[in-house]
């Protein structure tokens, strides 16, 4: 690489600034995690159903999950994980500088993202859509009726720009009202202080679980994004991108394959379906083609269970967010969930 | 043994050995070894860096900010769009990290005076309350008191129960909005008479002043003054056809206001809080600088027929602003640096702005080192202005 000009080299000494730059060249981060003994996982500073803090005071939720099965994977142990929480601008230094191993924040895979940012996005574990929340008072029953409103946005995300894209595309206009944080963002829509707030669906569905008078509120039937949203870790390293894009794909594959909590240890001891046994690892040594422990699949749907036990445990419709399957259902469902083969 | 740093004329001949036996010599090597290992530091710093940024893969640069930012901002003192580019956006964060730092300067330095000239009235109650206050206010995190103001600004009515003021000021949770004037072609004419007559008043004052120094004679200069400033751009409005217009903002189907000039409760937020909470310290410098004049002088002030304004103003003031600028000036740099915490109630300042390009453009190094600079600058021009002002009042002693 070439530094571009005299500002390019001030700024790499501005470097210090972004701090924790001195990770050794080329880490393998299996290595790493193997020797602290406890994988470092960047989460949501808080969002109900995807990110939250139990009764226990322990994090769990969606997103959490998944961090949860890649230490049973790796380490054999769901609880060995460091929660990094991060907000919508950090999360990507916190990646990149090696704070955290892997990034499970409710993150849209992009195309700058991936290419520009030096990540590799290892899957969609959420199709999800960006949509708008608005007071059924205000008569609206389309966001693009919106011209002239004020709308509060969570900065820092990708809603930002595709809120000025939608406006733009359907020429009307908006007042932006941006915030740092969901909960300020939140009190700022609750105050009235803008008509409409405007996340990713799911996010939407989580903070309207939490209004006292929900019923007021509706979300509108646009939903004017794509966002699919998942995992992701620094690009260099394919081993550990491989073992987290796989982790995902084995929780997905374990509810196409009818693996759950309950029956894994069952099935790890030999089934008559023989993707079951290479995935569970009876058969086959696929899980030293990853470098892990032949039964780290087990692990990973022992931690939480398989992506439906996940979605239903935490998003699903008996959970105040009430989120359908939808786009997230399996292919032979009807949705587009689907995990390569276990080959 | 001869004193090797003894003024015998000019050496006669370099010795490698000089380096460690002359003093002069051995303080020049000491530091040229310093100033190695701090640039050395430096190299393995950059040189770390882009073995790193080399090994992810990542590219630096500042050619995203010819870019579109696609963002929308709120509040701007320039014609902003959403289709404008990064750099645009950047510089309406700037001036909105200037914009908000000079009110907070300007009411922060008047309530500082205020408060620390009130703290030392004989008056019990209000020296109490003042001392409440300012124990109050320095003690409490700043981040809490703009999300209280914040708060609180947001319980105002909201945009369905606007409360009016007179014919065209609204007032409701998003903001104050106001009649904003619009030029038409001749308005610069009286902005040109409004420049004039400000340049005429301050001639006018500097000659009173003189006036009064040589003969003792006093002229209502400040009347005069006004009068120039009022009455020159008045005249030349009313003469070329009265060319500024009104735009009153009207309400749209949501009751929100569009058109005229709006004050959203953000920037009000944190300009009270950040007045405040810098005014309490201020208070404190100023009550130090004039306890530090002695009290003598307000005792022959006294005895000159000078009242008790006049020695505040003529005597006491000009003594303790010795003592007071250097710390006020750090004062003043603190809050254009507290100014970023903005992001917490969404005013989009340089920071805010900045860290929303961060995340679309991910360039955190660009933009880390573009924040540096930015601060270390408007501290730069804050601390010259104050230097120079420092300079300018203090003590002749003639």
């Amino acid at each position: 690489m070439k530094i571009k000009s005299f500002t390019g080299m001030a700024a790499v000494a501005g470097i210090l600034a972004v701090a924790g730059m001195a990770v050794p060249a080329h880490a393998a981060t299996l290595d790493d995690v193997k020797s602290a003994g406890v994988i470092k996982c960047g989460i949501n500073t808080g969002l109900a159903g995807f990110a939250f803090t139990g009764d226990d005071g322990k994090w769990t939720g969606f997103d959490v999950a998944y961090c949860r099965a890649m230490a049973a994977a790796v380490l054999g142990d769901p609880d060995k994980v460091k929660y990094v929480n991060l907000t919508g601008a950090n999360r990507f230094p916190a990646l990149q500088s090696g704070e955290i191993d892997v990034l499970s924040r409710n993150t849209t895979w992009t195309f700058s993202r991936d290419v520009d940012l030096g990540f590799t996005f290892v899957g969609v574990n959420y199709y999800d859509g960006q949509g708008f929340i608005g007071r059924k008072s205000l008569g609206v029953k389309s966001a693009k009726e919106l011209d002239g409103a004020s709308v509060c946005i969570q900065t820092g995300t990708t809603t930002e720009k595709n809120l000025a894209d939608f406006f733009r595309v359907n020429n009307i206009s908006y007042e932006a009202v941006p915030i740092e944080t969901n909960s300020e963002a939140r009190t700022a829509y609750q105050a009235e202080r803008c008509d409409v707030y405007t996340t990713d669906a799911s996010g939407l569905a989580a903070t309207k679980s939490t209004f006292e008078d929900a019923e007021k509120h509706m979300v509108f039937p646009e939903i004017v994004s794509k966002e699919p949203l998942g995992p992701l870790v620094r690009q260099g390293d394919d081993q550990w991108a491989d073992i987290a894009r796989w982790v995902l794909n084995a929780l997905i594959s374990a509810e196409e394959l009818g693996v759950t909590q309950a029956n894994v240890e069952e099935l790890a001891k030999g089934s008559k379906n023989p993707e079951i046994n290479r995935m569970l690892g009876s058969e086959g040594s696929y899980a030293k083609m990853l470098g892990l422990e032949k039964n780290w699949a087990v692990n990973a749907i022992k931690a939480d269970g398989n992506y439906a036990e996940i979605f239903e445990k935490f998003v699903g419709p008996k959970t105040p967010l009430g989120l359908e399957r939808g786009l997230n259902a399996l292919y032979k469902d009807g949705g587009i969930l689907y995990s390569p083969p276990f080959r | 043994m001869a004193s090797t740093n003894s003024p015998a004329g000019p050496a006669t001949g370099f010795n490698i050995w000089r380096l460690w036996t002359d003093e002069r010599h051995r303080g020049i090597l000491s530091q040229a070894i310093v100033v190695i290992l701090v640039a050395l530091a430096l190299v393995w710093v950059a040189d770390n860096t882009r073995t790193n940024l080399d090994n992810r893969g990542l590219d630096i640069g500042f050619d995203f900010l010819a870019d579109p930012a696609g963002i929308g901002i709120g509040v701007s003192l320039i014609e902003y769009r959403s289709t404008d580019t990064w750099l645009r956006a950047m510089t309406v964060g700037l001036l909105n990290t200037v914009l908000v730092s000079a009110l907070g300067i300007v009411a922060a330095t008047a309530i500082g005076f205020a408060a620390g000239i009130m703290r030392l009235l004989p008056n019990w109650l209000i020296r109490t309350i003042i001392a409440t206050w300012v124990e109050f206010t320095r003690n409490v995190p700043l981040l809490l008191q703009i999300i209280f103001w914040w708060t609180l600004l947001l319980s105002l009515p909201t945009v369905r129960e606007t409360l009016r003021i007179g014919d065209s000021i609204f007032l409701n949770n998003s903001g104050i909005t106001g009649p904003s004037p619009v030029f038409e072609p001749g308005a610069s004419a009286v902005l040109i008479a409004l420049a004039a007559g400000v340049a005429a008043a301050w001639a006018v004052l500097n000659w009173a002043r003189k006036r009064q120094a040589a003969t003792g004679e006093r002229l209502p200069a400040g009347w005069i003054a006004l009068g120039l400033i009022v009455l020159l751009p008045l005249a030349v409005y009313f003469a070329s056809g009265e060319p500024i217009s009104w735009d009153t903002p009207t309400a749209n189907r949501f009751g929100r206001l569009r058109g005229g000039l709006t004050v959203t409760p953000e920037l009000v937020a944190l300009w009270f809080a950040l007045s405040t909470y810098t005014g309490a310290f201020i208070s404190e410098i100023v009550r130090a600088g004039i306890l530090s004049v002695s009290k003598g002088q307000t005792e022959a002030a006294g005895s000159l027929g000078l009242k008790g304004w006049q020695t505040t103003r003529l005597i006491i003031m000009p003594q303790a602003l010795r003592v007071i600028i250097p710390p006020l000036t750090s004062q003043f740099l603190n809050l254009t640096k507290n100014s970023s915490l903005a992001l917490a109630v969404g005013f989009q300042d340089f920071v805010g702005i900045g860290s929303q390009a961060q995340n679309q453009t991910g360039q955190a190094i660009e933009i880390v080192f573009s924040w540096m600079v930015v601060y270390v600058s408007l501290s730069l021009l804050t601390s010259a202005f104050m230097n120079w002002y420092n300079a300018r009042i203090a003590l002749v002693e003639r």
